[in-house]
């Protein structure tokens, strides 16, 4: 099986710290900054739910599972594009 | 011939779990018609307890198996759908289970800190840990560090980080484990940590990470029927929709009204507010340090990240941590829903009842340990809000009797806690005693130790292991959700860093990641310990169950540091940094670190 060339490697931890990047950037926001303004965000309510309180409690849960299968999907995307996904 | 018979075993596991839940359901819809008939509430306890750990022995003892790749990563054959049910039962112990919802109940919002950080973690070990770690592809979380570190040095930092975090962490759940037990089987607290100990051991022992695998699959099942089945219950019963997440924000409407009612100062779903009621920076700081440290904690403790070494590759690794969280997901989503029911049912129907008629329950949950406590301050022979003090650590458990519901559903619950408390301490047990027996044991001490040698080892280690942390779980040490967090708190400032800058920044050398491990986990402990036992200040107000708050930023700082001022890693150890970051290929084992 043949290797990557170290321009091909690099250019493929590139695509790959990318990904990373973007999602520790969504991670961010879900876990800290849409916690940050709580109470703020309580003052709106929809079906019952203060909103501070929905996204702590569900929205940002949702979101870490949707993430989660995103990134597998988009990294392997990328494997497969370098041709270093496994058989 | 091994590997034919568990290809047959794997390609049916669908079926052979899915009649397995059908059987459990059954079960329980047994006890239900015999508790009608007038069977008493003890014996349905006593079955529930008993045979469940009947099953979970019985799978242990089946899977039993003499091979080190079976016994330590369960011959790397787990199918993701399944590793994520696994990892799901593995990752939700005692504290999620039992004292979540009763976190929930008594702060509102501010529990939602335990909501967030124990799942938002996942985030972290998909994108920068799991998949790597499955491409190194060797049996303990030390043994990365000896490789990567080149040498015992950082492998034994790792073993000792582990030890701590997992020793604290298994502590809770033999706690959690003895107040099931002594509530349902009717016995004093210390006896029954014992006898849960015996069901935690039948697992283990004999077939190691294979026979841990596979029990922990069929208790996530029974964990997760028992914690959703008494929601969805009292949701039909009050609102008619039987999807308790939706239903709730009701609750948390009526639960606003009967706290104006009552009097109570700090609403349920107020954010960052103090006793009285008023915002609170300190409370804010709180929420946001305790999230912070729950999830890089999560992406640190070894027994999470030991359950990727067992999917057959990769791709299933990144694939297996969206089902854990999938399958983790389904019950940290009804957490708060739970919290608010109970919540609910306890302001109308509890509070301002007649002191003599309270129901048998009150009187059965005050004998266990003073976890419930009911004075009659003022002396009206009505119970107040103020008088009636419930421990978080039994709110899940008496709730379905709170509520009214048949035993049998309290019996289920019992169920569910014990699977949740003993699927989580088999994987801590696993992940030290293979820490002890393989890192230090068999790398360090006797390199020629024979395969039976080295299991018999791990085996005498783990029964040793889970006695002491039944005797220290025996004084009470904590609350159980304190205990875990700190184990937490342990993992994140020794292992994160290490872990994540070894395989992301190739710069990191062997001096500046076993620095930064001791800096990080000493700052870490010395918090915890300070602030614990002898009366430290605390700071920033910081409370010591978010104690990696500080030991992180030390733990990067130094490493940087100290990897900047000594010489880059090898250019072998670069070749073998980029054989891990991908998927495809041969590792480049770098000269002089030993593997097999």
């Amino acid at each position: 099986m043949a290797e990557l060339t170290p321009e091909r490697r690099e250019a493929y931890w590139a695509r790959t710290s990318r990904l990373m990047w973007i999602i520790m950037a969504l991670w961010v926001i879900f876990s800290f900054i849409i916690p940050a303004f709580a109470v703020q965000l309580n003052q709106i309510r929809i079906f019952g739910f203060p909103l501070g309180f929905y996204m702590a409690a569900q929205g940002s849960l949702i979101f870490y599972v949707v993430v989660c299968f995103w990134n597998a999907r988009a990294q392997n995307k990328i494997d497969e594009e370098f041709g270093v996904a496994e058989d | 011939m091994a590997t034919k018979t568990s290809n047959s075993f794997i390609d049916s596991l669908g079926k052979i779990y899915g009649i397995y839940a059908g059987g459990f359901i059954g079960f329980v819809i047994i006890l239900a018609i015999l508790e009608q008939m007038g069977v008493p509430n003890k014996v349905i306890g006593y079955c529930f307890v008993f045979l469940t750990i009947g099953v979970y022995a019985y799978i242990g003892i089946i899977s039993r198996t003499a091979e080190i790749s079976e016994y330590y990563v369960a011959g790397r054959v787990v199918p993701p759908f399944f590793n994520g049910m696994a990892t799901g039962a593995d990752w939700m112990s005692a504290a999620s289970f039992i004292s979540m919802a009763g976190g929930l109940y008594l702060g509102g919002y501010s529990g939602l800190g335990y909501v967030l950080g124990w799942t938002g973690g996942y985030v972290l070990v998909g994108v920068l840990l799991a998949p790597y770690l499955r491409k190194f592809g060797q049996f303990t979380v030390p043994d990365f560090l000896g490789v990567r570190y080149e040498g015992n040095a950082a492998r034994v930092c790792g073993v000792v980080v582990l030890f701590c975090a997992s020793f604290t962490y298994i502590v809770a759940q033999c706690f959690g484990i003895g107040i099931i037990t002594s509530r349902f089987l009717d016995i004093p607290f210390e006896i029954a940590i014992f006898v849960g100990l015996l069901g935690i051991l039948v697992c283990s022992m004999l077939g190691g990470m294979r026979a841990v695998t596979w029990t922990q699959v069929a208790q996530y099942i029974i964990l997760i029927i028992a914690y959703l089945l008494p929601v969805v219950w009292l949701s039909s019963k009050l609102f008619g929709n039987p999807i308790p997440e939706l239903a709730y924000g009701q609750v948390l409407d009526q639960i606003g009204e009967l706290e104006k009612k009552l009097g109570i100062l700090k609403p349920h779903a107020a954010a960052y507010v103090d006793a009285k009621g008023q915002f609170s920076w300190v409370e804010f700081n709180n929420f946001w340090a305790l999230t912070l440290t729950l999830m890089v904690g999560t992406a640190s403790l070894p027994h999470i990240l030991m359950r990727y070494f067992t999917t057959p590759n990769v791709r299933d690794a990144r694939t297996s941590v969206g089902w854990s969280i999938f399958f983790i997901f389904l019950l940290y989503f009804t957490a708060p829903a739970y919290a608010a029911f109970a919540k609910l049912e306890v302001y109308t129907n509890v509070i301002g009842q007649p002191i003599s008629a309270l129901p048998a329950w009150v009187q059965n949950w005050s004998q266990v340990g003073g976890l419930l406590t009911i004075k009659d301050a003022n002396g009206d022979g009505i119970l107040q809000l103020s008088e009636f003090i419930i421990n978080q650590d039994i709110i899940v458990l008496s709730m379905p009797e709170i509520a009214g519901l048949p035993y049998v559903i309290s019996g289920l619950v019992a169920a569910g806690g014990l699977a949740a408390a003993l699927s989580t301490a088999d994987g801590l047990l696993l992940a030290i005693a293979n820490a002890l027996s393989h890192d230090i044991y068999y790398k360090m001490i006797d390199k020629t130790a024979s395969t039976v040698r080295r299991l018999v080892v791990a085996r005498v280690l783990l029964v040793v292991v889970a006695i002491i942390a039944a005797a220290v779980a025996g004084t009470r040490p904590s609350g159980i959700i304190q205990m875990v967090a700190w184990a937490f708190s342990l993992a994140a400032g020794g292992l994160f860093v290490p872990l994540v800058l070894g395989i992301w920044w190739k710069r990191t050398t062997a001096a500046g990641a076993i620095a930064g491990m001791v800096c990080g986990f000493g700052i870490t402990l010395f918090y915890l310990v300070g602030t614990r036992y002898f009366d430290m200040q605390l700071w920033f107000g910081i409370r010591n169950i978010s104690s990696a708050l500080f030991g992180l930023p030390v733990a990067f700082v130094v490493t940087w540091l100290v990897s900047l001022m000594t010489q880059a890693p090898s250019k072998e150890m670069q070749e073998f940094v980029d054989s891990i970051r991908v998927p495809k290929g041969e590792l480049h084992w770098a000269a002089g670190t030993a593997h097999d």
